[in-house]
């Protein structure tokens, strides 16, 4: 595995003390979280547990009570600022895709390479079917209007453009909500292809038991307003009463004793 | 011999007929961009076989890739074969990846402007005004069936939701329509008193105010201010329950979307829109009354009693009827683009313009129809 940029030591993200707030409902309280490069993290947390909350603060969308966080070596500063200087290096899947409807899916796959500047329109255009291909949308989806296409197919577009300037980190809400089984595993086996190959670094917000035990390095568990953060192991044996839950229910079973995971969690302990 | 470098990125060498290719460091977007020429130009080059040495790729995203693969799939259409040596395990998967793909997709919609598509529009346009005609009267149907029920079984409206929306309708919109009609009271006085008193019959500003905010202007305000306030709010209101799925989830239930929706809607309308009308006529008066006391020296006696001579019942009558007609219409047509919102939340936005110049359109129809229709009667 490749590790990008200038300095590889660096974690690709550092959250130290974050608390949000929303009026009095404090959701996320002291919080601290360390995204190694080239990872792969899966966040999990019961409902209104502040997983979406807590990627939006992570790239500058929502301002926190209190904390610091680093993303890529920049401060992130919550007024717009470091997002520019970062545009590119990072993207953004939304859990509906957040397709601008007024593109077609071709030119939304364009917007970030427009606004990077100084790339010929034929390589834009090339590139973006690229994109189209890359993330197992049929080729005549670019001219296609994101209101022509389902709910999925919004999701591997949506993709598709946070992957458009290959980012270093990519964040995934929910990313395999909505797919088909088959659709799932391909994104998956998508997002594992593109660490081999780009070192690139995963965060995803997921409910998908599958996706965790096949892809995820490591698990951050949103709870009592902080993150417990292990790999699938470690997670298992974990005290709490909901990691428990989580990690022993019926459906983690079926998904943990599926074969794959098997050898992975044999090949990890090994 | 040594052809060119680029940036060292890529190194070209011809060995034996055999163009030996060299990458070197990462291939990133920023790399693809620096060679994207030299390698265009590089595909068009003579060669009996291609030899591409990866040995030294450090790194490779998918532009990167897809400059490569460009240039591999290039060279295999001339028959000339390529081969691959030394490229790293992790690198290849995404080379891989760039391959697999067509591209002969059109990115941007194809670009509508011939005479052909001007037809086309016109035509398209033409059949849905039709569609939307007929539909809102089978709407119109639906709703004098639904109210028939009520008339039958009283007990069945749902008066709370009535109330609310005469709350919502006609209370908050007093301010609004009381400020523009006295406005515009105040504005007619004054130049109809500039004018008719070069003829020396300035008392007749006083008939010009009566007879043009009672019939006219009055119950022509409050519906183009209503539509605009409030047959945009039945659409966005409506159609974002739509878009909610929450009028499906009321049709599971059991529960008539007329019944719950529409028709609460339509009923407060109708309530509200005269009332509004008579408030809206009186601030008109008072806007003109103003004008009168201080640009013509009138006194409010002898406003009114030029007033009463000026109009009749049937003044303030021929504007009141045209309200509730103006109500229903109003109410129709935003409820039904409402209900024809169709999935997205952008749908809402259009829908909810369409509400508002067809109801506004529609009053003005209506009340072409009805001055010609009271001038035939003679009223």
């Amino acid at each position: 595995m490749q590790s990008p940029g200038d300095s590889p030591i660096d974690p690709a993200i550092t959250v130290r003390g974050l608390v949000t707030r929303f009026g009095s409902q404090v959701v996320h309280d002291g919080l601290d979280l360390i995204v190694e490069r080239g990872e792969i993290l899966g966040v999990v947390g019961g409902s209104g547990t502040g997983k979406t909350v807590l990627l939006r603060t992570i790239i500058g969308l929502q301002r926190p009570a209190e904390g610091e966080i680093t993303l890529l070596g920049e401060p992130v500063a919550w007024d717009g600022s470091s997002t520019i200087r970062l545009a590119g290096r990072f993207g953004m899947l939304f859990q509906e895709g957040a397709l601008f409807s007024a593109l077609t899916v071709g030119q939304n796959i364009e917007v970030p390479m427009r606004e990077r500047g100084g790339i010929p329109s034929v390589l834009m255009d090339e590139l973006a079917r690229l994109k189209v291909g890359l993330v197992g949308l049929p080729a005549d989806a670019c001219g296609k209007f994101p209101s022509q296409l389902s709910g999925g197919m919004k999701k591997r577009a949506g993709l598709a453009r946070a992957l458009a300037l290959d980012p270093e980190v990519v964040f995934l809400d929910e990313p395999t909500a909505g797919l088909d089984p088959i659709g799932a595993s391909a994104f998956d086996e998508l997002i594992l292809d593109l660490r081999r190959a780009l070192g690139l670094t995963v965060v995803m917000v997921t409910h998908d038991l599958d996706s965790l035990a096949r892809i995820c390095d490591r698990i951050a568990v949103l709870v009592n307003k902080r993150v417990v953060v292990g790999t699938m192991k470690e997670l298992v044996g974990h005290p709490d009463p909901w990691i428990q839950e989580y990690f022993h229910g019926p459906r983690a079973r079926a998904a943990f004793e599926a074969p794959a995971a098997a050898d992975r969690i044999g090949a990890e302990g090994g | 011999m040594k052809d060119h470098t680029v940036a060292d990125a890529l190194t070209v060498e011809t060995r034996d007929g055999t163009l030996v290719v060299r990458l070197r460091g990462p291939w990133t977007l920023q790399t693809a961009l620096s060679v994207d020429a030299a390698i265009r130009a590089l595909a068009d080059r003579a060669a009996a076989s291609v030899t591409v040495d990866a040995t030294s790729l450090s790194r490779l995203d998918s532009a990167g890739a897809w400059v490569i693969q460009r240039t591999v799939a290039q060279f295999d259409r001339r028959g000339v074969p390529v081969e691959i040596v030394g490229l790293d395990e992790g690198l290849q998967a995404i080379l891989d990846k760039a391959a697999e793909h067509d591209q002969s997709a059109d990115i941007a919609p194809a670009p509508t402007s011939s005479l052909l598509n001007f037809l086309e529009r016109l035509g398209r346009r033409s059949v849905e005004g039709l569609h939307t005609g007929r539909n809102l009267l089978g709407l119109l149907g639906v709703v004098v069936v639904a109210s028939g029920r009520i008339v039958v079984r009283p007990m069945t409206l749902r008066g709370t939701a009535v109330v609310a929306q005469i709350e919502a309708t006609g209370v908050t919109a007093l301010p609004i329509v009381g400020l523009l009609c006295f406005l515009v009271g105040v504005v007619l006085a004054y130049m109809g008193a500039l004018q008719l008193t070069r003829f020396g019959a300035a008392n007749l500003t006083v008939n010009l105010v009566g007879i043009s905010v009672l019939r006219e202007i009055g119950i022509l305000l409050t519906a183009i201010i209503v539509a605009g306030r409030s047959g945009s709010a039945f659409a966005a209101q409506i159609g974002t329950m739509k878009v909610n799925q929450e009028i499906d989830a009321l049709e599971t239930m059991g529960l008539s979307v007329i019944d719950v929706l529409v028709l609460p809607r339509v009923i407060a309308l109708i309530i509200v829109l005269p009332a509004l009308t008579v408030f809206a006529d009186v601030a008109g008066l008072v806007g003109g009354a103003m004008v009168c006391m201080f640009q013509l020296d009138m006194t409010i006696g002898q406003f009114l009693t030029q007033l009463s001579a000026g109009v009749t019942v049937w003044s303030f009558a021929t504007g009141l009827i045209k309200a509730p007609v103006f109500a229903l219409a109003i109410a129709l047509v935003g409820c039904h683009s409402g209900l024809g919102v169709s999935g997205s939340a952008e749908s809402v936005g259009r829908q909810t313009t369409r509400a508002v110049v067809e109801s506004i359109f529609l009053v003005i129809i209506l009340n072409a129809i009805f001055a010609i229709a009271f001038a035939k009667i003679g009223i």
